[in-house]
């Protein structure tokens, strides 16, 4: 199949195109892990980003479903550079192509990833779009598709699109009960939290305040999500009158919906981090961790003085925020993926501190 | 945190000569180290044996000590230098042995060393099989059952309860040497023999072998503050069973999904923090492919050659960040030399991929085992860099230098099919193309992973190769994109499309196809890099530019050395990078490239630019078309460069959009020297002597030669390095038998037939000259007679035994030559002196092994000034015309494989076998030669029993020696011939017998440990003799000190009395070279 990756600076390059044919459209975003394409692919916060990795050799070990970060592909397309046919690993199912193809997206290999990653960090992340299919495509008419979209920061429905819509309870064999705010989250951050005893039960994004505490839960979970956290009104509302009436934890997306509704800002990044090797700062031991990142916007740590929160981590690549301590109230985030899925298991202890915390209460 | 207050001193203990299993990865560490220390300002205090190495120049240390690696001489040079801490991780295995010894001593205590990095309590737990297993154990970490035993009993109960095959490891070896994997209990007696022998300790592990998992390297790095990370996990393409050092390797892992990364990665840092290691660690797994279990096979608790391999495949300098948390820096506070911004206390991630492929040394041995095991063979490594694994594979084989080009055979044999079958089988050096071989002959993935345990996924990258071979051969113009994708070169395409290369460039140029070369930059482009360090590749965009337009500097390409082998070693290396320095203090843009990871010339702040690709024509032409560079410096880089020399002057002539020339003596030049005939004449223009020569090209003109120059004579092929196939004969049957190898060894050229002279003394010298004037840097005066070749003869500066006015005529024959050749640059000639008179034995206008030694011994830094020279420098502005006088003593002496390579007779020859070198300095030759000794491992000793065996021709020289021994109290044994030959001459000796005469015989002796010294020399020709044999192969096994030749042992019998009536003196080199005058002429 041919395929054409066009993106609003003018740039097109054409490759040779797999998985299922098509267009995408959207933000296209590099991710520098050199494994964990599944977990990436399946990660609801790349909703609307066509996902490009940066190691070139993609598809190797296949595809395995216990690596679902939920029940599908959420990225709009992939962008590599050498497609693997014959995967080989003991726990692959099926090979990187036909998962695409099942899941009907499409994907562009053979081209000059590096030019583009180049691109995206000297000009920040640009709007593509890309087809995948049969026909010889008007270079031009491709641009102006990507030019003419919608960007990240303005669309909407982001996390409404990834949210599983249901109420959903999974049981971990303790009586800490949490709740998880569904902006699109990860299964990883469900498996720690129920291995580590708590029992979870996942609400959608937009559900109110008052009928997150009916349930009585011992804390909340703001989970990652994808998207310009700001246009949330909803979720940010909840969170604010859910301050000082549990315990408070969030992850990525979460961390940003925490900070807006204790009233900070949050801004987007020239390029995002996307990796699983980002290093993180605990500013109370001096100890750094290895992290994964997945994340377009960030907290402004200026706006972050005035409303209560303290900066607990830093990424040491950027000095931008990656954790938050309230001062007063048990609320706690981290701007990280401490749930890996993939990436290092480095900052499991996470889930050490989220469970005590759940246990101390309010 | 700043560094730490109290260390402002640091010894730093270097690896010692060039070993199989340590090669030249531990200078390029140690030099990091050396620099990362002084930056901080810490003072450093260098030790190491091997003067070839850059770390041992003495600008890059307060104070360098080319002295022995022994506790002895450390505990006087702690003495003397009194640090504050001493870095054990740093210096390989030797180092950290080193370390432990002096702990045990007492001398770390006594002189308030503390140990930096590797707690010594580590070194045990790593080192020391049972402990190992126990803290696994204790850590929850899986490893293969085992048990740690001291004798051949106790293993083979182990055995027994394991189950055969078992792997046998012994405890405190380098490079596996020793081990092994028995299949049958007489294979397990032979191994746990020898493992007992060569084991510090005296111990070996019986471990449960787990052949046929794939095995998983990791590079961790933990400081103070506990922060650790993996700087890179490796894939290896062989599965277990055969040593890492001997298994080709892919960087970064292929076949493991994140899953399973992320478990062994939270392994390694558990186990690193468990050992207390602050710096780097090394972590081996064996990894089932059907079940996902994974067992910790080894746990290197330093840097290593993998990390060597890990700095260079990613850009992250461990040995340098190591080196920082030494001193009690933390990884957040030591910035990433790439990026400038970042911080080191993250994980590269790299977007490519890397193969290294190790170099053997089977080329140069007969009937040599070749197959891979748990011990190393490999003398060296070569990496590529490549987008894709087909891309990198190809040409990790073309840098390798073995005349292959790729995977399709360019020089080799096309494997039959039942050698295909036996290759598959049993793995060699000749697996990979074999695997090659057998899709030739239809055989599917399947059939060869079953039968070589290789993952199908590793194939399918060949088979991808071998499809696009298919694809040129039936159109090359449409799939030439893909075939350059996929590591083809020009030649290759050309070989198997029948087109030339021109053809092909025109090809090229029409369809828009360019290399590109991409940077290496720790973040797979996330940030922006400042190190210029690239590889080519066939993309859309390439990074390589003057960022600075301004910038007009002079540029110049240096072609490096490729991969350590014997003949070509860590010595070129070293005046590459000297070249480099010369370059930078005359304000010119310098280049360099190479493909070997273990060196200081492929570090990404060498050079301005560094280049890591092959040295083929065709790489360096791509490389000189994308930076257009005024020069080309071909004389450094040793054969690998020079065999690049006429090549790339004719295809710079042919090309009118290339303005680059060759800098230095014309490679017309350096191929006349290299051309008996002509510089036969050359020589008799100037009135020189030589041996009489002739050429022959047919049996019949070689017997015809012989017939009138007369026996005994030195044949060889021409044009090759470490005197391949060199052979001295002295019979008519010796020369037919060697004409019919010889001829298969060089083809397209004709043998060179030279009277052999006998009983000579051999002289090599090394010079500068800038086309006008010639700077004799020194003269070096072989111990071994004539006939050894000279990169295995220990030699002397000053000479010995040459008056004032011989050394007057050889200076001026080398200005002669070197005139004569119009040489601009190094010049390398050799010589012999028979009864008063010079004759020349070769001259080679280009860089010698002995530079760096003779850098060392004199001050005298020829290679910078060679490449100053060659860039128009005179050497009269540059302040060096005269020879200085030193009142030191400087002896090399060569190391020595054999104990690597089973079955191997280890005697000296004309073909050259040593992988490597030490020097020994002292104020006289008895004490310098006795140090070397040591160094080389070859420890002469001041007391006890020696064995004499020595053959008939020599019988008369050894009177004065057993002489000599006697008087300074050695116990003399002789067999039978020597021992009633020296009782006539009324020496006190003891007969025993020879092997062949039954028990107790010699090798008894020799494996009770009783025998001192074993002094024997080989009957002469070719045809194996089975007593000296084994008389040989028993002390190389069993490392008894050993002499072979009758030059040695006089030198040795000097050496015992210089060591009985004076003191051994340790000085650093600094303080040597400051003594000597006139090095420059200010």
């Amino acid at each position: 199949m041919k395929a054409y990756l066009a993106l609003e600076d003018g740039t097109v390059v054409e490759g040779d195109g797999f998985g299922a044919p098509g267009k995408a459209k959207g933000e296209l975003v590099f991710e520098t892990g050199m494994t964990g394409y599944v977990e990436a692919l399946t990660d609801p916060s790349y909703n609307g980003q066509l996902l490009m990795l940066t190691y070139p050799l993609i598809g190797n070990y296949g595809v395995n479903s216990d690596d679902y970060q939920s029940e599908g592909i959420k990225a709009e397309a992939l962008v590599i550079r050498d497609l693997c046919h014959n995967p080989s690993n003991w726990r692959s199912e099926k090979t990187l192509n036909q998962f695409l193809v099942d899941e009907g997206i499409p994907g562009i290999e053979d081209i000059d990833t590096r030019k583009l990653t180049r691109k995206a960090r000297i000009h920040g992340t640009m709007k593509a779009v890309l087809y995948v299919g049969e026909e010889e495509k008007d270079e031009e008419e491709l641009v102006k598709e990507a030019r003419e979209q919608e960007s990240i920061k303005d669309k909407e429905n982001l996390v409404a699109e990834v949210c599983r819509g249901e109420t959903e309870r999974y049981e971990g064999d303790g009586d800490l009960e949490m709740v998880m705010i569904d902006c699109g989250y990860k299964e990883n951050i469900l498996k720690n939290s129920v291995k580590q005893g708590i029992n979870v039960t996942t609400v959608p994004y937009d559900t109110p305040a008052d009928q997150i505490l009916d349930m009585d839960p011992d804390g909340v979970m703001v989970s990652n999500g994808p998207g310009n956290p700001a246009l949330l009104d909803k979720t940010i509302e909840t969170i604010e009158n859910l301050m000082g009436e549990t315990v408070l934890y969030g992850i990525c997306l979460g961390n940003q919906l925490i900070s807006l509704a204790l009233g900070a800002e949050t801004f987007k990044l020239k390029f995002g981090h996307r990796g699983i090797n980002h290093p993180v700062k605990d500013l109370e031991t001096g100890r750094v961790f290895i992290s994964t990142q997945n994340h377009g916007f960030a907290v402004t740590e200026e706006s972050l003085e005035e409303v209560g929160l303290e900066i607990s981590q830093i990424n040491l690549n950027d000095d931008t925020v990656e954790g938050v301590v309230h001062k007063d109230m048990p609320i706690k985030a981290v701007q990280y993926h401490p749930e890996a899925g993939p990436g290092p298991h480095d900052t499991y202890f996470f889930f050490d501190d989220l469970k005590k915390d759940l246990k101390n209460g309010i | 945190m700043p560094k730490r207050p109290g260390i402002n001193k640091v010894l730093l203990i270097g690896s010692g000569p060039i070993e199989i299993g340590q090669a030249a990865e531990f200078d390029y560490s140690g030099s990091q180290a050396c620099r990362a220390f002084r930056e901080k300002g810490v003072e450093v205090v260098l030790v190491n044996s091997n003067p070839a190495t850059i770390m041992t120049d003495p600008e890059m240390a307060d104070s360098v000590y080319i002295e022995p690696l022994t506790s002895e001489s450390l505990t006087e040079i702690i003495r003397k230098e009194n640090p504050d801490g001493i870095a054990a991780g740093l210096g390989a295995q030797t180092g950290l042995n080193l370390t432990a010894e002096l702990s045990e001593k007492g001398i770390l205590d006594k002189y308030d060393v503390e140990v930096l990095g590797t707690p010594i309590d580590t070194i045990y737990k790593a080192e020391d099989r049972e402990k190992f297993r126990d803290m696994m154990n204790r850590i929850g970490e899986d490893i293969a059952r085992s048990e740690a035993v001291n004798s051949i009993d106790e293993a083979e109960k182990v055995a027994k309860k394991l189950g055969l095959p078992v792997i046998i490891r012994p405890a405190y070896t380098l490079g596996g040497s020793g081990g092994g994997v028995a299949t049958t209990y007489k294979e397990l007696e032979e191994i746990v023999e020898r493992g007992l022998t060569l084991s510090r300790i005296n111990q070996v592990l019986v471990e449960e072998s787990v052949l046929g998992w794939k095995e998983f390297e990791y590079e961790v790095m933990r400081d103070r503050n506990d922060t650790c990370l993996t700087v890179v996990n490796m894939e290896n393409f062989d599965p277990m069973g055969i040593h890492t050092g001997e298994s080709i390797v892919t960087a970064p892992s292929q076949t493991l999904s994140d899953y399973d990364h992320q478990r062994m990665r939270t392994s390694a840092i558990e186990i690193i923090r468990e050992l207390g290691i602050e710096g780097g660690c090394n972590i081996q797994f064996a990894f089932n492919t059907e079940t996902g279990e994974y067992k910790v096979v080894e746990v290197n608790p330093r840097v290593s050659r993998s990390s060597a391999l890990a700095s260079k495949a990613t850009g992250y300098p461990i040995a340098r960040v190591a080196a920082k948390i030494n001193i009690g820096l933390n990884l957040d506070e030591i910035p990433n030399d790439v990026t400038k911004e970042t911080p080191a206390s993250f994980e590269p991630t790299v977007d490519y991929t890397v193969v290294k492929i190790p170099r053997w040394p089977f080329d140069k041995f007969h009937n040599v085992d070749r197959s891979l095991t748990t011990q190393m063979k490999a003398t060296g490594e070569v990496m590529s860099i490549g987008r894709t694994l087909e891309e990198a594979f190809q040409k990790a084989i073309r840098s390798l230098d073995i005349g292959e080009i790729g995977l399709n055979p360019n020089q080799r044999r096309v494997f039959e099919k039942d050698e295909v079958e036996e290759y598959l089988e049993t793995p060699t050096d000749m697996r990979l193309f074999a695997i090659y071989d057998a899709l030739r002959n239809d055989y599917t993935l399947e059939e060869i992973s079953k039968t070589t345990d290789i993952d199908e996924f590793m194939l399918q990258k060949i088979k991808n190769i071998y499809e696009r071979e298919k694809d040129i051969k039936t159109d090359w113009k449409s799939n030439l994109k893909q075939a350059k994708r996929d590591g083809f070169t020009d030649k290759q395409i050309s070989n198997l499309a029948g087109v030339d290369r021109k053809t092909i460039r025109k090809e090229q140029e029409d369809q828009g196809i360019k290399t590109t070369y991409k940077m290496v930059d720790t973040c797979a482009a996330e940030f922006k890099a400042e190190t210029p360090y690239y590889y080519s590749s066939y993309e859309d965009e390439s990074e390589s530019i003057r960022e600075d337009e301004e910038d007009n500097r002079e540029k110049v390409l240096i072609l490096g050395a490729g991969p350590i082998r014997i003949g070509q070693g860590i010595e070129f290396d070293y005046c590459c990078v000297h070249s480099v320095n010369a370059l930078e203090e005359e304000n010119i843009e310098s280049l360099i490239v190479n493909n070997n990871p273990e060196t200081v010339s492929t570090d990404y702040d060498t050079s301005d630019k560094l280049f890591f690709d092959p040295l083929t024509l065709d790489d360096v032409v791509n490389i000189i078309e994308e930076e257009e560079p005024d020069g080309v410096m071909v004389q450094f880089g040793g054969q690998t460069s020079v065999n690049l020399a006429v090549p790339l002057k004719e295809e710079l002539e042919k090309r009118d959009d290339l303005e680059t020339e060759v800098y230095g003596t014309s490679p017309e030049m350096m191929d006349m020297a290299e051309d008996r005939d002509r510089f036969s004449s050359l020589l008799d223009e100037l009135g020189i002597s030589q041996p009489e020569s002739r050429i022959a090209s047919s049996k019949q003109e070689a017997k015809e030669a012989a017939g009138e120059i007369g026996y005994p004579l030195l044949v060889r092929p021409s044009y090759v390095l470490g005197g391949r196939a060199m052979e001295i004969v002295h019979e008519e049957d010796e020369l037919e038998e060697y004409m019919e190898e010889a001829v298969k060894v060089s083809p397209d050229h004709p043998i060179l037939i030279d009277r052999f002279i006998e009983d000579g003394i051999e002289i090599d010298v090394d010079a500068v000259c800038d086309g006008e004037d010639v700077l004799v840097g020194g003269i070096m005066e072989h111990i071994e007679e004539a006939g050894v070749h000279s990169g295995d003869s220990a030699c002397v500066i000053p000479p010995q035994s040459i008056s004032e006015e011989k050394i007057e005529e050889i200076k001026e024959h080398v200005k002669d030559i070197s005139l004569a050749l119009n040489a601009v640059g190094l010049v390398n000639i050799q010589m012999a002196i028979k009864d008063g008179e010079i004759y020349i034995l070769e001259a080679n206008p280009r860089s010698s092994r002995t530079i760096p030694y003779v850098s060392k011994a004199t001050g005298i830094p020829l290679a910078k000034l060679a490449a100053k020279t060659m860039v128009g420098k005179s050497l009269e502005e540059l302040g060096y015309t005269e020879t200085p006088e030193i009142d030191h003593v400087a002896v090399k002496e060569v190391v020595l494989p054999f104990d690597k390579l089973l079955g191997v007779d280890p005697v000296l020859g004309p073909e050259m076998k040593s992988t490597g070198e030490v020097m020994g300095i002292d104020y006289d030759f008895g004490k310098a030669y006795y140090k070397a000794e040591i160094a080389a491992n070859n420890e002469i000793p001041t007391e006890g029993k020696v064995v004499l065996s020595i053959r008939d021709t020599d019988k008369p020289k050894i009177v004065p020696i057993a002489k000599k021994l006697e008087k300074h109290g050695f116990e003399l044994l002789g067999t039978k011939g020597t021992a009633e030959y020296l009782q006539k001459k009324d020496i006190n000796i003891n007969q025993v017998n020879k092997v062949s005469e039954g028990s107790p015989h010699i090798v008894d002796k020799i494996r009770e440990e009783e025998i001192d010294l074993v002094i024997n020399t080989p009957t002469s020709g070719k045809k194996p003799k089975r007593d000296g044999y084994k008389i040989r192969r028993a002390v190389v096994n069993l490392k008894t000190p050993y002499i072979t030749n009758i030059q040695a042992a006089k030198a040795a019998s000097n050496a015992i009395e210089a060591i009985k009536e004076g003191e051994i003196i340790t000085k650093s080199i600094n303080e040597h070279q400051e003594k000597i005058e006139g090095i420059k002429n200010e």
